[in-house]
Formats: C-alpha cells, sequence, structure tokens
C-alpha cells in the first residue's frame, strides 16, 4: 500500500504541474508559432521569432487588429517535429489561437499539417519545401520561394553563362536534401544535366574529399551547393583551397550577410538566388519593393542589432499576409481570414509581389528571386536583361 | 537498488497505473492533455522496456531509439512501399527489431561499461545515417506521412483514442515485464547485473540471458516507436536521433533503475517538464538542465525507490 | 595521387580537429571514471567567449586567455556543484548529469552570446600549402601541432610530477590514494579544470577551419567521445590516434566510398575494432572484481 499511495503523491504532482502551465486566458486574439528557436535549423528560427516578436509588439502600439490586441503565442521545437505536432496540438486545443505562422522547417511543417486540417485553422508556413503547397491544401499557406524555383532561377542564370553540365554538393539536413531532390527533378526540364552529386554531414569541417571528386570530373561545368548554415560557408572556403576555377552557384539558404563574414574572401564570385531584401540599398528607386524591404532590414538591424536576413523576412511576410486579410475579412474568423488568405493580391513583402489563388498558396513566381554575385564583399544584383 | 516485493503485490503497481489512466481524464480541460497522457504512456513503454535491459540485466544502451526508428518506419513504409496493412507492419517492425537486435546484440553485449555505452551509440547513429539517406524510401530528412491505423474497421485516431490505445498497451507491457522479472530468466538476469563472472560460475549462460533481453526490449522500443509514429502521422529520422535514446536513458533513471512503475513516472516527468517549461521562454533549457542535474544528484536512486525508500523509514 | 593526398590532408586536418577534442575526455576519466559530455560546451567556450571578447575590442591573445580561464572556472563549477555532490553514484548517473550539464551550458550560452555561426581569423593566414596537386590550410597544421603539444604536456604532467602521480593514484583506487595522504576531491577537481582548458584551447584553435556557435559542442563531443573510444579511453596517445583514425576514416570513405554515408563508414569500423579490441587499440583491459 505504501508504494500504492507514493504512487498517487508522484502523479498528483505531475498532474499538478500540468495544471499550472495552463495560460492566463486574455481578451486577446492569439496567433500561434512553433519555431525551431534552437537545434540544428536555429539559424532559420531566431530571425523569425525575433521578427514575429518585433512586429506584434508594434502592431499592438498602433491599437491590435480590427480593434483586438493580438497575442504571440511562441514554442520552439528544437528542430525535432515530433515536437511540433504536440505544440500544434497545444495551439490548438489550450491556447485557442485563431490562426498560425511559422513552422521552420518542412519536417515540422508537414508533421503539424494534419493538426490544422482538422482543426480548420489557417497557417502561414515559413519552410522552404514545394510539398507543402503542392498538392494544394485548403488551409495551408507558406511565404519563402520553393527550393524548386531557386533550382530553376540557378539554371537560367547557368544557361545564360552557355553551361549545361552541373556538379552538386549537398548537406543532409531537410533543406538541403530536398532542394538537391528538386534541382535533380528539374534539370531535364532547363536543359542542364547533373553529372556528379556530393554529401556532407551535419557540422562536417572540411569538404575537400567532395570537392575533390567533384574537381577530377572533368565535364562539371558549375557547381551548386544547396544548404545553410556554417557548411556552405565551409564548401565556399575549400572551393578555393582546391583553385577550382568553375561558377559556383550557393542556394537561398545563405541568404543572409553572415555568410560573407564566414566565407571571407573565398566568397568572391560567388552567385545565389535571393530576396531583394538583401540589396535593398541597390535597387532602383522605381522598384515596388524597395520600401518595404528597407523599412524591414531598418526595423530588424536596429531591433536586434544583427544584420538581416531573409528567413526573418518570410516571418514579417507571413504576419503582414495574415494580418491584412483579417483587416480585409473585418473579424478574425477563421474561415474568413482563410478565404482573405488565398485572395491576396498584389500584396509587396521582403521575399516579393505575392498574388495567391485557389490553385497557388504561394503566390510567387520566379521574379521573386534576384540572382545576386558576392563582389568585394557584398551583394550586388546580376543583370538579367537577356533573360 | 532492486525493488522486491512480496508475490501477492507484485500486480498492485500495474493496478495502480491502470487506475490513474481511468481517473486522469476526469480533470482533463482538452484534448490536448490526452494528447500529452498518450505520448507519455507510448515513451514509458519504451522505457519499460529499456529498463529490463538497464535495471535488470545491467547493460546501458545510448542507441534504444535506434528500434523506435526501425518501430516507427515499419508502419511508415510497409502500407505505403510494400501494401501491407498498419497494424501487420506494427509486427514486422517488432520482427525486424528482433532480427537487427539478435545480429548485433552479441558482439556489442561482450562490450562493457563505457564501451558497450559508444557501440549502442553508434549502432543508433547508423540507423538514423541510413533513415536519412535513403530518400526513396523514409523521405529523408523531411520524413514521411504515415496512413491512419485501422483495426477491424475501428480507425484509430485522435488524442483521446490513442489515450486509451496506448494505455491499455502499456498496462500489458508491465504486466509481461513483471512477470518476465519473476521467472528463472528474470533471476538469472538480476545475477548479471550483480556481477557478470558470479553469475557465470553459478552456471548462467551470461551471454545467452543479455541477447534474450536485449532482444526483448527492442521489441517494446519498436512497437513504441509504430505507436509513435501512427500517432503523430510523421515521422522523420529525428525520431532515431542520438538525443531520442538518451531521453529515453534518462527516464529509466529519473524513474529509478529496476523500477518497472518508475519508467512510467520517469516518462511522465520527461514528458511534462518541457511542456511546462515552455512558460519560461528563453531560459527553457537552462531550467531543463538544471532539473535533469538536481534529479541525478537528489534523487539518484531514481524517484520510485526514493520514495519507496522515504514511506518505509 | 594528387586525390590521395588531397584526402589524406582532409583526413588530417578533420582528425586533428577530432584529436584535440577527444584529448579533453581523457584526464577527467582518469582521475574519475567519469566520461563527460559536456566536453563539447568546454570547446564551445572556448571559441564563443573569444570570438564575443574580441568583438568587444580586446586583442585577440587576451581574449583566448580569458575564454580558457572561463572554461576552466566553469570546470570548477561543474565538478564542485554537480559531479562532486553526487559521488557515489552510478557510472550512467554521472553521464547524464554531464548531459544536463551540456544542455544546462548551451542554454546559459544562447542567451549570454547569440544564435548565429562565429569565426577566427586563422594563425597564418588562409593561403593554402600546396604540395603535389594537393592543398592544406595552415590552421590544420596549427591544430595538429596543438593536439601533440597537449599530448606533451599531459605525458609530462602525468609520468613527471607529483600531481600527476596523484590522479593516477585517484584513478587506480580513490580510497588508497586517500590513505597515502592525497586529496582526491582536490585532484579530481584538478582534472576537470585541465580538462576544461583543454578544452578550450581547442575550441579556440579549430574556429578558424570549423567555425563555431551556441551549440557546436553537441557533435564535436559526440566525435571527439568516439574517437576517444577507439583510442581506448584515458589513453592520451590513443585519443590523438583516435581522432586521426575517425579523421582518415571519414574522408577516405567520402572520397572514395560514399560522402553520404561516410559517417556510417567510421562507425562501422570503430565497432568492428571494439569487438576485435573491446578496450579500443591502447586502453588497457581492466580485470572485473568479484
Amino acid at each position: 500500500m505504501k508504494l500504492l499511495r507514493s504512487v498517487a503523491v508522484a502523479a498528483t504532482s505531475i498532474f499538478v504541474a500540468i495544471l499550472i502551465t495552463a495560460p492566463l486566458a486574455w481578451a486577446q486574439v492569439k496567433i500561434g508559432a512553433v519555431l525551431s528557436v534552437t537545434g540544428p535549423a536555429s539559424f532559420l528560427g531566431d530571425p523569425e521569432k525575433k521578427t514575429l516578436e518585433m512586429y506584434v509588439a508594434a502592431i499592438n502600439a498602433k491599437g491590435g487588429v480590427n480593434g483586438q490586441k493580438v497575442q504571440l503565442v511562441i514554442y520552439d521545437d528544437g528542430g525535432d517535429a515530433n515536437n511540433a505536432r504536440t505544440f500544434a496540438t497545444r495551439l490548438i486545443e489550450e491556447d485557442k489561437i485563431v490562426a498560425m505562422v511559422g513552422g521552420t522547417t518542412t519536417g515540422s511543417t508537414l508533421a503539424m499539417i494534419p493538426a490544422f486540417e482538422e482543426a480548420q485553422i489557417p497557417f502561414i508556413s515559413l519552410a522552404g519545401a514545394i510539398q507543402i503547397i503542392q498538392p494544394v491544401r485548403k488551409w495551408v499557406f507558406k511565404t519563402p520561394h520553393t527550393d524548386t524555383m531557386a533550382c530553376e532561377k540557378i539554371f537560367a542564370d547557368i544557361k545564360r553563362r552557355n553551361l549545361s553540365k552541373v556538379a552538386l554538393i549537398s548537406g543532409s539536413g531537410g533543406f538541403d536534401k530536398s532542394m538537391e531532390a528538386e534541382c535533380v527533378k528539374v534539370a531535364p526540364k532547363a536543359g542542364i544535366t547533373i553529372v556528379h552529386q556530393e554529401n556532407y554531414g551535419p557540422r562536417d569541417t572540411d569538404m575537400t574529399p567532395q570537392l575533390t571528386n567533384i574537381k577530377s570530373k572533368a565535364d562539371v561545368q558549375a557547381v551548386i551547393n544547396p544548404g545553410f548554415g556554417q557548411g556552405p560557408a565551409i564548401v565556399t572556403r575549400n572551393y578555393r583551397q582546391l583553385g577550382i576555377t568553375q561558377p559556383l552557384y550557393q542556394s537561398h539558404g545563405v541568404a543572409s550577410k553572415q555568410f560573407i563574414e564566414l566565407a571571407g574572401p573565398a566568397a568572391e564570385g560567388v552567385r545565389l538566388p535571393a530576396a531583394a531584401l538583401l540589396v535593398a540599398d541597390k535597387l532602383p528607386n522605381n522598384d515596388p519593393q524597395k520600401p518595404v524591404a528597407e523599412a524591414y532590414k531598418k526595423t530588424y538591424e536596429q531591433g536586434t542589432g544583427q544584420p538581416v536576413s531573409t528567413f526573418g523576412g518570410h516571418a514579417y511576410d507571413g504576419l503582414m499576409i495574415l494580418v491584412e486579410s483579417a483587416k480585409r475579412a473585418g473579424s478574425w474568423d477563421k474561415s474568413k481570414v482563410r478565404d482573405e488568405i488565398e485572395k491576396t493580391k498584389g500584396f509587396v513583402g521582403t521575399g516579393g509581389i505575392v498574388n495567391m489563388s485557389p490553385t497557388d498558396h504561394l503566390g510567387l513566381d520566379l521574379s521573386a528571386f534576384r540572382m545576386l554575385e558576392i563582389k568585394k564583399g557584398d551583394w550586388t544584383l546580376v543583370p538579367e536583361g537577356s533573360s | 537498488m532492486i525493488v522486491r516485493l512480496p508475490v501477492r503485490y507484485r500486480l498492485a503497481p500495474v493496478a495502480v497505473v491502470a487506475a490513474l489512466v481511468v481517473v486522469l481524464p476526469q480533470f482533463f480541460p482538452s484534448a490536448y492533455y490526452y494528447r500529452v497522457g498518450a505520448l507519455v504512456f507510448i515513451l514509458a513503454l519504451a522505457a519499460v522496456g529499456l529498463n529490463l535491459l538497464m535495471g535488470f540485466a545491467g547493460q546501458v544502451s545510448l542507441g534504444h531509439a535506434g528500434f523506435v526508428g526501425i518501430g516507427a518506419y515499419a508502419v511508415a513504409v510497409g502500407p505505403t512501399h510494400l501494401g501491407l496493412p498498419p497494424w501487420l507492419s506494427i509486427v514486422a517492425g517488432a520482427v525486424l527489431s528482433v532480427c537487427v537486435a539478435g545480429a548485433v546484440g552479441r558482439p556489442i553485449l561482450r562490450l562493457k561499461g563505457h564501451y558497450l555505452a559508444v557501440a549502442t551509440l553508434g549502432f543508433g547513429l547508423l540507423i538514423a545515417i541510413v533513415l536519412t539517406n535513403e530518400s526513396a524510401w523514409t523521405g529523408g530528412p523531411d520524413g514521411m506521412s504515415v496512413s491512419r491505423l485501422t483495426l477491424f474497421g475501428w480507425r484509430v485516431s485522435g488524442s483521446v483514442t490513442w489515450y486509451w490505445v496506448a494505455a491499455a498497451t502499456l498496462l500489458i507491457g508491465m504486466v509481461l515485464a513483471f512477470n518476465l522479472i519473476d521467472s528463472p530468466t528474470g533471476r538469472a538476469l538480476r545475477a548479471i547485473h550483480d556481477s557478470d563472472v558470479a553469475a557465470r560460475v553459478l552456471g548462467v549462460d551470461v551471454a545467452y540471458k543479455k541477447l534474450a533481453i536485449f532482444v526483448v526490449s527492442a521489441v517494446y522500443a519498436s512497437v513504441a516507436g509504430s505507436y509513435l509514429a501512427l500517432f503523430n502521422g510523421h515521422v522523420t529520422p529525428d525520431i532515431a536521433g542520438f538525443l531520442r535514446s538518451v531521453e529515453l536513458v534518462a527516464m529509466v533513471v529519473l524513474g529509478g533503475m529496476g523500477s518497472i512503475v518508475g519508467s512510467f513516472v520517469g516518462a511522465a516527468v520527461l514528458v511534462v517538464l518541457p511542456q511546462t517549461f515552455t512558460a519560461l521562454h528563453d531560459y527553457e533549457h537552462v531550467a531543463l538542465g538544471l532539473a535533469i542535474m538536481a534529479f541525478m544528484i537528489f534523487v539518484r536512486q531514481g524517484i520510485v525507490p526514493a520514495v519507496v525508500r522515504w514511506r518505509t523509514t | 595521387m594528387a586525390e590521395f593526398l588531397q584526402f589524406f590532408f582532409s583526413g588530417l586536418t578533420v582528425g586533428s580537429v577530432y584529436a584535440l577534442v577527444a584529448l579533453g575526455f581523457t584526464l577527467i576519466y582518469n582521475a574519475s571514471d567519469v566520461i563527460n559530455f559536456a566536453q563539447g560546451e568546454f570547446v564551445m567556450l572556448g571559441g564563443m567567449v573569444t570570438v564575443f571578447l574580441a568583438l568587444a575590442g580586446i586583442p585577440l591573445p587576451l581574449a583566448a586567455l580569458m575564454a580558457v580561464m572561463a572554461a576552466v572556472a566553469v570546470g570548477l563549477a561543474l565538478h564542485r556543484l554537480a559531479i562532486e555532490p553526487a559521488r557515489g553514484a552510478g557510472v550512467v548517473n554521472l553521464i547524464i548529469i554531464t548531459i544536463g550539464a551540456s544542455i544546462f551550458l548551451r542554454g546559459i550560452a544562447q542567451l549570454v552570446f547569440d544564435k548565429r555561426f562565429h569565426s577566427l581569423p586563422p594563425l597564418f593566414g588562409a593561403d593554402p600549402i600546396r604540395i603535389g596537386g594537393a592543398a592544406i590550410l595552415p590552421q590544420s597544421l596549427v591544430v595538429l601541432a596543438g593536439a601533440a603539444i597537449i599530448v606533451l604536456l599531459l605525458w609530462f604532467f602525468i609520468d613527471r610530477t607529483l600531481t600527476g602521480k596523484a590522479v593516477i593514484a585517484t584513478a587506480a583506487n580513490r580510497l588508497a590514494a586517500r590513505l597515502v595522504g592525497i586529496d582526491t576531491r582536490r585532484i579530481v577537481g584538478l582534472s576537470f579544470a585541465v580538462s576544461a582548458a583543454i578544452g578550450a584551447v581547442a575550441g579556440i584553435l579549430i574556429t578558424p577551419l570549423t567555425l563555431t556557435s551556441y551549440d557546436v559542442g553537441t557533435l564535436l563531443a559526440l566525435k571527439g567521445f568516439a574517437a576517444a573510444m577507439l583510442g581506448g579511453i584515458g589513453s592520451a596517445p590513443g585519443a590523438v590516434l583516435g581522432g586521426l583514425i575517425l579523421g582518415m576514416l571519414e574522408a577516405f570513405s567520402a572520397g572514395y566510398l560514399s560522402s553520404a554515408y561516410k559517417d556510417a563508414v567510421a562507425f562501422v569500423v570503430i565497432l568492428c575494432v571494439l569487438f576485435a579490441l573491446p578496450q579500443g587499440l591502447l586502453g588497457s583491459a581492466k580485470i572485473e572484481r568479484v
């Protein structure tokens, strides 16, 4: 019986612990976010979190949306899709959110989709892969350009240089593998041949063996490196270390000034597709994205003291699309907000100009990507006149 | 270390857990609590299995999430690529785990202490690497979706349903574990825990018994993995990762090595704590690290044995 | 041939990083039988503290010195506040305590520092040395030299100083060591301090190659632990040998077999070695007492 009593004591204390977590009820409307603030994708999740927090505070300072203040509920999934799924249930059942922004990684987003579809809550994902919006799901949207678009943009630039034989070197993370697969898939359509593929592991410190194998393939004319974080910086350094002269393309995953800092002089001449946000100050004055991009860049850099990244920009776009849709709907009714998100037209965001439709829950086309080249430690726009 | 009870009380702890399972939902304000409950039961099942290995056979495994991964991907790959029904895929996953555990168990279990730790760790990583790289079968790092479980035309889905299914399975798993402990094999196991050499002198086939228990614990982990994947509807390679293995070991030690009920308590604490600590925002990890250290220092024999001792003195 | 040489250089680079990290496990294990899974966090502290002090305008050598001192302080605190109070607890308890410590330290680091990646300038420039069609960065040689110097210092410390002998005595039999007048608590504390310093030095030396961030420690510690076990835990030359072999395995399997499965190849080889030599390459067998 003693054991019986002690188990009861333990269970009660656990139960009380659960009760304490039940948040206090506020007379506000709640927006949820599950982000990979820590873990392998914290490089993406951290700026997303900072952006959402900053802009929700700004929105509330101006009186909120539809007369209601917005409360942001953020959970950190640590990059693990299983955690994301639990937090999704928690946001729906406990926090009673009206809409969701976030899902930093494709894995987390895919794990959470069934929950939000079932609960019929609008869900704007910040993850890259095309599977999120293809096939179209009624309640699911996303803001970042797809990896397919990144591949197409790079392939177009390679074709412009009259090259066609390409080698891929990618990491083992979700972002890397997904873009690798998409590039392989769309290559034939773009008239590109993938002649060689290499991989590297998480946190690898030297990629010269893989690059040596690429170097020794005589027919390789250009190299693409899908990935984010420290891997691409090391690939770029090793690329120069081995004296490889073919053009090197990075993905939109390195679209942050930090990449140039980390790769150093080796980054010279590297090209990548990226949102206009990175080159806000270099855009022509008549570019519709210029004011939005410059304003976000200024807010983020002043608010955090860190250089702007396109990942935070995706969070900004997601939040703003949601808020504008709610304003148009005139209420936070989930179904009405969803319909308005789908009707988003001509929304100027940091990632491009968004035109959604019932068959397109992303609303960006290839023009949203700019081809950049790193020159003298800074981004420059590659002229695309001939395309 | 080991909690010994008179035979007539043997299954009393299971009855207590069963009562809890029935009573707790009366206080659940929303389906989220059912989800947390179901997670506790599923992970407790894996922890009970690992406890047989760690608490009774005295062998540590830092790669047990590998078996969780095998079970999880069995129910993902089976129906999608091989046309197996999900329930048969659970069985297939368990059978595969038996084969894998049987094959790698013998050489790995010859190792001792930290060498056993690094070998099991390496084994777990190997499984995770395969799951990450074989994208055509597993969907790669972003994972793949898992079709719903249907039993005799009954569609098992939703947190509430899974709460009851997982609880029932856990209770069965606990009863089986108690029976195993009190069998002659169980007594031989405890001998191994105390000393390899001594057990061998007494005529216990040490290598065989160790292997047998390793296989049994792999089946527990595999079934838990299958449940987790079916419950979530999506599976990623994180499920087989090193962190998941460490989490399972921590559940066993936290609840009390050698205490079957302890594994349930350990799982409950380690599932609920991170949910509680979200209130701390940026200090989440600081608090979690501190809590783990504090538990290991102040309740080093585990929660349940500590409580039992406290009640008896 | 140029390819082979390049793979070799890569193995040397990666291997010396692992060797340096693996060395940190040695001394704590020798003195206390504890595998310190927070060892990676010492590596992280070395790199991150240096980076942030340098950003604050402190000259690099001074920043590096202060980073080592910070790591030593953390190491002593870890021993005093977490390991010492748990004296007598089981091996698995101690492993979990150090894992808890590593979660805690990472949590602190993400608050104090940030979640971005950082680098340090290499000691002798970034221009690669070219030999026979292959290229190696000078920093790789710096890391390798660092590992060699630490092995020498450790050997000198353990074999040639009284304190070092006290460490061995403590490891062999703590009670007996206390009977002959050794303050075993201080000795174990010392081993944590020295291991933390080794980790921090490793972190500073490898950051120009590997870059650093608040969570760099986890995977490095995992690889370093595997390397230390491969070489035979407790043996300093074994740690370096294990690290270099692990690096070579990764480089050559990435070069000749499959870059996606290079980590898997490395772990399969480690498993096979352990099956054949259950004490690692240079480890000494322990006889079980009944």
